[in-house]
């Protein structure tokens, strides 16, 4: 598993019930493979193309990604706090990464 | 001044500027444009950009260069060179020491005689006084250092020196900044004076300051320079373009950055 910059926002507390925003953003090049460098070389596609937010080890947001996703892809969905717990959020390279971060949030 | 030049300069104009929604170029409508002579009140382009991209800019977790931040934080501290020094084994915390510099960058300095700016100062820094090697211009490690140290100016008013030695680099960069180029046979001046806040194609022309950088262009995915900005601009008018850290460049600098005296340094900004 290697290493990319990473942020998230999760509230760390919620009331039950609540709507919480959840964002999270990676810094990510996107190379859609259709650009080329300035000697002419053709810049391999390389693009994070899945991304999971898990909720206690239960997926609550997934999205597959395609070349045209801007470059550091920023996301941001809401979701429902009903109990405590954990998520875990995947982002999956072309070149076999997986980049992972979590947050914990607490209902009370 | 109003002669055939700027005639022709108009027909660039009416060129560049039919896109639906415009308005039309009249050669009324450019006589009417705001007379927006920056040193009568500079303005950041933070104000020619859209909600969107300023609201990328306000939000430090949104705004991708603060990426360029957090990793110029880790080599501010990071023990570099022959003599195991760090950054801040000098300059300790950068929150303090780092304070209000950027804002007084470029300048003239003594010991070499010549102009520097903020990323010439970081490698002088290194190869001087850690025995660590320079960091080539444009590298992430550069860009993030000098966004990192001008972070601790960010709100801070822009000054720059002019006086003294550094009166012939800014004479320089003015004429630099005044003169034609280019095939398309533009001057700074005439878009970023007397056009700011025009449209060109999809994009708002700004007064052309530089209190956002190093900043995150977004048509570029990536963080980049001041002079990296100026070679941009110097293709765009397809006029030849100069090397990062070239004696013209760091005299424009010192010129635009006196132009834009008391701006608050943005770095890291967000640009379109």
């Amino acid at each position: 598993m290697s290493k990319a910059r990473i942020r998230i926002s999760v509230p760390s507390k919620a009331a039950k019930g609540e709507l919480i925003e959840v964002k999270t953003l990676i810094k990510h090049p996107m190379d859609n493979g259709y650009m080329y460098s300035r000697d002419g070389e053709r810049i391999p596609r390389r693009i994070i193309n899945r991304f999971e937010a898990l909720f206690n080890g239960k997926a609550v947001f997934v999205a597959d990604w395609h070349e045209a996703i801007a470059p550091n892809p920023f996301i941001s969905f809401y979701a429902l706090a009903e109990e405590s717990g954990r998520f875990e959020f995947y982002w999956y390279d072309d070149d076999g990464s997986v980049y992972a971060d979590s947050a914990e949030l607490k209902v009370v | 001044m109003r002669g055939w030049p700027h005639l022709r300069l108009f027909g660039l104009c009416g060129l560049i500027l039919m896109v639906p929604g415009a308005e039309s170029p009249t050669a009324q409508s450019l006589e009417m444009a705001p007379a927006a002579g920056a040193s009568d009140r500079p303005v950041s382009g933070y104000h020619y950009m859209g909600g969107q991209i300023q609201a990328l800019q306000d939000d430090d977790f949104l705004n991708p260069g603060i990426f360029a931040v957090e990793r110029g934080e880790e080599i501010w501290s990071a023990v570099e060179g022959d003599k195991g020094l760090s950054c801040q084994s000098c300059h300790g915390d950068a929150a303090d020491s780092m304070k209000g510099v950027a804002a007084r960058y470029p300048q003239y300095d003594e010991n070499s005689a010549n102009l520097v700016n903020l990323e010439s100062r970081i490698n002088e820094m290194r190869a001087t006084y850690m025995d660590a090697s320079e960091f080539p211009l444009e590298t992430d490690e550069m860009l993030s250092l000098a966004a990192y140290v001008a972070f601790q100016s960010r709100g801070m008013p822009m000054q720059v020196e002019i006086s003294g030695e550094a009166k012939r680099f800014w004479d320089r960069g003015k004429e630099f900044y005044f003169t034609r180029r280019g095939q398309l046979d533009l001057s700074c001046s005439q878009c970023h004076d007397e056009l700011a806040g025009r449209r060109l194609r999809g994009d708002t022309i700004s007064q052309g300051h530089v209190n956002g950088f190093p900043f995150y262009r977004v048509q570029w995915g990536t963080m980049g320079s001041r002079h990296r900005m100026f070679r941009w601009c110097n293709w765009a008018v397809r006029a030849e373009t100069h090397e990062l850290g070239s004696p013209e460049y760091l005299s424009l600098e010192l010129y635009l950055a006196w132009r834009g005296g008391g701006l608050p340094i943005e770095a890291p900004s967000v640009r379109p």
